[in-house]
């Protein structure tokens, strides 16, 4: 879609971010030189096991890093706007006005005690100069634009009295509200029916595309990233190990974790055969290993592996960051 | 969120420490170390249920046997030199010419004793029941919570004043004055049990439902080895946490029936009684006789109520 | 809400008529009420005849009935010690107690609310600190010191308020007030500080611990992310949320003040219903003491119905009854 597109500013550009946990047992790293962009329009996906710092990406984006977190390098620019440095009140402008966010859970994103479309109108007064009754109106629309029945009596109704799915509905209409340049989805549709998890996605992705709104889709489910990213980054203990358009990490994945991860989608039509699965678990954060952090579960390891972090380099249409192309890697160097 | 670290060591599956080393490598015993307020207050308290335990051995006299008293020692003013005797005393004495310094020693030995036991006895009944409830479920869970609900509804002073005055017209008024340590330790107990009861009962639902326990089931264990043997360890924490807190209430809960005097008798006097007698010379100046029991009192409570809020806390860390 | 009002309503007739058994069977075990009555040294005769006519030898059930029908006239019968009708005693000693806990209740439970909020807002400031050191002092410090401390400083000290009684009281039929003259106010004003204060604390630390356990919540973070103002989020969302558990506990606590009044007006020798408690405990004064407990059960149903009535004005997912939507 928009890749490589250089006359385009990217919406979200992230360079080299940086962050860590501050514990009274030492510094932990959770995120390691974070870096990737979204174009105008894009949808780029970000899988990995839990732990991996999908989520995290996602919450310092948008500022919500909780302590003893803190980013401790990199930047984030938010359409040739930096925004990692502009404070609290700078940040709060741009949450919900320039990024939207969905949680995983619709049952608790939604307080219990307020009206359905008083959440909205509130965001829509919160972020536009508009009257109450405009902002009514507003959440009235938004409510049939993402496909509520009877919306006219369903926006005074409590989020008790909508089923799961249709919360998550109300949930994308929030972070719709006042027409952000970007999405961020944290597994938006984990909690739901698997038979309400399809509806949700492709409304989300018909919204974005028909607003021209950028999506950073956060999950572990790789059915969900084929059918609907332009591009996937995955992430492996606060790395991102491999990047690229999602036909060709499906296709020809580069590095042998996100070969693993390809490995565990279950093919339509391909034989009835064992999916693979990646033997042991991601590392603690306390107790990565030195060199690349996927070298104990790896079937391919080789002895650079121990030694250092391998970096991301191209390698074919994607880039990854395995020492098993270290020709690339070498190239690469020695052409800058 | 799933992303956040844990704090605890790599482990390698066996800890091969003895458990005091774990212990002091655990992240209570960090937390108490690095708590200031946390470590004064346990230092205050295991001074003061020291003195208490010592109380004999470290007072200047027994101050409830008549025969070890001066009249003529009598309202001493409290580091000053007694104009017939020359004696001082750093605490003060009483119109009888006791020591209040000792006074206060054997008062608190009495208030922890009182406050102790009726924890014990408070926690038996809570305990036992909360496992009971927990466990069993059906009618037996539904009356124990109920009665639960009732006692946690209504003040605890309130039931311990009942108890009492029932207690009052039962036993024949020749024997009540020797009955009253065990009176008081009843009817405080009686009306703290339930939230032992209330927490154990939550505690013991979720450890029901896990596989250790299932399996204990599956392999045919009696419900009563399960309860105690299985169950009951996993939900001592929040037990001792109650426990401690409780001590502090239960303290003050035994100063205040001796206060308005229901409690201990002026012949084996607690903190409360003490106090309830030293009242009568706010008026008139003799202050000492008041504040010397008061302070004990409160920094007793104080000592122990900080060390289980501590305590609640530390093993809470969500609160912290 | 008729089934829900229904429903709060039977639970508390059940609480009263189980704390009534409580109550009649202290008049079957506790002494003999005709013994008690009559005194030591009345003839054969004369208990017999009383014994007829109290209706001690009728079935106990029998017994229990007239008593629940007596108890709900306010009867209870006459005082072993004062030789009075306990009903008179009561309505007496009542005005004082409930003005007293009255305004103790609106003490606490607004200044708690203010520095409970205040606290969990601003978790790591002085004044936070301040104020949480001080409620867990105030949790440790018995009522009765907090009295005596305060006539210490206010009455024998600066000599500024008296230190016992009601002071002038003013009389509207059977009802007394201290409201309405000088010293009447005056007094009122240590009484109801110590007898308060307890609650304050404790109100004040369930504000701070629920604020917080609420902005921990989800839909708390989803508000951020959506570039809500803070000062929103704390007072509109938070606060709200805060204040569905703490209207139960703040209710049930309003109870409690009836009954650690017996405390306060022992302290400050009240003339009020908790001092008259004390009384009856000490001498075994059974009559005294059912009422008195039938009293305070009778005030905490009172409270738990007004304690659910809120909770369905605070809390739409009540209101609805529960009905969840289902489907998609």
């Amino acid at each position: 879609m928009a890749t490589g597109d250089t006359a385009m500013e990217p919406v979200l550009s992230v360079r080299n971010l940086s962050l860590e946990f501050v514990t009274r047992r030492g510094v932990l790293r959770a995120l390691n030189e974070i870096s990737f962009d979204i174009a105008r329009g894009e949808v780029l996906g970000v899988v990995g096991e839990s732990g991996a710092g999908k989520s995290l990406t996602g919450t310092a984006i948008i500022g919500l890093i909780d302590k003893p977190g803190r980013l401790s390098g990199g930047e984030i620019w938010l359409k040739g706007q930096r925004i990692d440095n502009i404070g609290h009140d700078g940040l709060r402008k741009i949450r919900g006005r320039r990024i939207g966010m969905i949680f995983q859970d619709p049952l608790t994103s939604l307080n219990p005690l307020f009206r359905v479309g008083d959440q909205i109108a509130e965001t829509v007064l919160t972020h536009m100069p508009v009257s109450k009754a405009e902002a009514r109106a507003r959440a009235l629309a938004l409510l049939t634009e993402v496909g509520i029945p009877a919306p006219e009596s369903r926006i005074d109704a409590y989020p008790h009295e909508f089923s799961g799915g249709m919360r998550q509905r109300v949930v994308i209409a929030l972070a719709l509200a006042a027409e952000p340049d970007l999405i961020i989805a944290d597994e938006p549709t984990t909690a739901l029916d698997v038979s309400v998890q399809a509806q949700i996605i492709t409304l989300l992705k018909r919204l974005c595309r028909t607003r021209g709104t950028s999506v950073m889709l956060i999950t572990h489910d790789m059915g969900v990233i084929a059918e609907t990213a332009d591009r996937v980054a995955v992430m492996y203990a606060g790395r991102i190990v491999e990047i690229g358009p999602v036909a060709d990490v499906i296709r020809q994945p580069k590095h042998p974790y996100a070969t693993g991860l390809m490995g565990a989608i279950p093919a339509l039509g391909a034989k009835v055969q064992r999916l693979t699965q990646i033997s042991g678990a991601m590392p603690r954060l306390n107790a990565i290993p030195a060199g690349c952090a996927f070298r104990p579960r790896c079937t391919e390891a080789i002895g650079k592996c121990a030694e250092a972090v391998p970096p991301l380099v191209p390698v074919g249409a994607t880039s990854a960051r395995c020492w098993l192309h270290e020709a690339q890697v070498e190239r690469s160097a020695s052409h800058g | 969120m799933a992303d956040m670290p844990s704090p605890a060591t790599p482990d390698d599956g066996i800890d091969r420490r003895s458990a005091f080393a774990r212990f002091l490598d655990s992240d209570l015993f960090f937390a108490f170390k690095s708590s200031p307020v946390a470590m004064v207050s346990f230092v205050v308290s295991v001074v003061m249920i020291g003195a208490a335990l010592l109380a004999p051995l470290i007072s200047t006299q027994n101050p409830f046997n008549p025969a070890e008293l001066n009249l003529m020692e009598g309202m001493t003013k409290p580091g000053t030199a007694n104009e017939f005797t020359g004696k001082s005393f750093i605490f003060g004495t009483d119109p009888q010419g006791r020591d209040m310094y000792s006074a206060v020693l054997y008062g608190t030995r009495v208030s922890l004793l009182v406050g102790a036991a009726s924890v014990l006895f408070s926690a038996t009944i809570g305990v036992f029941l909360g496992l009971m409830a927990g466990y069993l479920g059906g009618r037996t869970e539904a009356v124990i919570m109920r009665v639960a609900d009732i006692q946690l509804s209504f003040p605890a002073i309130l039931i311990a004043l009942l108890v009492f005055g029932v207690a009052r017209g039962i036993i024949p008024p020749a024997q009540q004055e020797g009955a009253t340590l065990i009176l008081l330790i009843v009817a405080i107990g009686l009306s703290n049990w339930a939230q032992y009861a209330r927490t154990v009962r939550g505690s013991t639902l979720i450890e029901k439902g896990k596989e250790y326990v299932q399996a204990a089931r599956v392999i045919g264990r009696s419900p009563l080895v399960i309860m105690v043997r299985h169950i009951l360890p996993n939900v001592m924490g929040p037990v001792l946490v109650i426990a401690t807190i409780n001590l502090a209430l239960a303290i003050i809960e035994e100063a205040t029936l001796s206060f308005l005097g229901v409690g201990m008798p002026p012949t084996q006097p607690s903190l409360g009684t003490l106090i309830r007698i030293g009242q009568q010379f706010l008026f008139s100046g003799e202050w000492w006789i008041l504040f010397f029991p008061a302070m004990t009192l409160v920094i007793l409570a104080l000592a122990i109520n900080m060390l289980g809020d501590w305590l609640r806390d530390a093993l809470n860390p969500r609160l912290q | 809400m008729f089934a829900f009002a229904i429903r709060s309503l039977a639970q508390g007739v059940l609480v009263l008529v189980t704390v009534a058994f409580i109550a009649f069977s202290m008049f079957r075990f506790v002494g003999d009420p005709v013994v008690n009555m009559l005194g030591q040294e009345a003839t054969q005769q004369d208990r017999q005849e009383l014994t007829e006519r109290l209706g001690l030898n009728d079935p106990w059930p029998i017994q229990f009935a007239r008593f629940l029908g007596n108890a709900a006239q306010g009867e209870f019968g006459v005082s072993y010690r004062q030789g009075r009708k306990v009903s008179d005693l009561i309505k007496e000693r009542l005005p004082a107690t409930l003005e007293l806990a009255v305004l103790s209740a609106i003490f606490a439970t607004g200044l708690g609310v203010l520095l409970g909020v205040y606290a969990a807002i601003n978790r790591t400031g002085f004044v936070s600190n301040v104020i949480m050191t001080t409620s867990l002092i105030g949790v440790s410090l018995p009522t009765f010191l907090i009295g005596i401390g305060l006539i210490y400083i206010f009455a024998v000290e600066l000599r500024w308020l008296p230190s016992f009684g009601r002071g002038d009281v003013v009389r509207l039929g059977w009802w007394s007030t201290g409201l309405l003259t000088e010293s009447g106010r005056k007094s009122l004003i240590l009484p109801v500080l110590t007898l308060g204060f307890f609650q304050l604390t404790l109100i004040m630390r369930l504000v701070r611990a629920e604020m917080l356990e609420v902005m921990r919540a989800d839909f708390i973070r989803f508000a951020r992310a959506r570039g809500i103002a803070d000062r929103s989020i704390e007072l509109r969302h938070a606060l709200r949320n805060t204040l569905i558990p703490v209207v139960t506990i703040a209710g049930l606590q309003l109870g409690s003040v009836i009954a650690f009044a017996i405390v306060t007006e022992t302290v400050f020798q009240w003339p009020g219903l908790g001092a008259l408690f004390v009384n009856a405990v000490q001498f075994a004064d059974v009559p005294v003491m059912s009422a008195y407990l039938m009293f305070v059960a009778a005030v905490f149903v009172i409270v738990n119905l007004t304690v659910d009535l809120l909770y369905f004005i605070l809390d739409p997912r009540l209101r609805s009854g529960r009905r969840v939507a289902k489907g998609h």
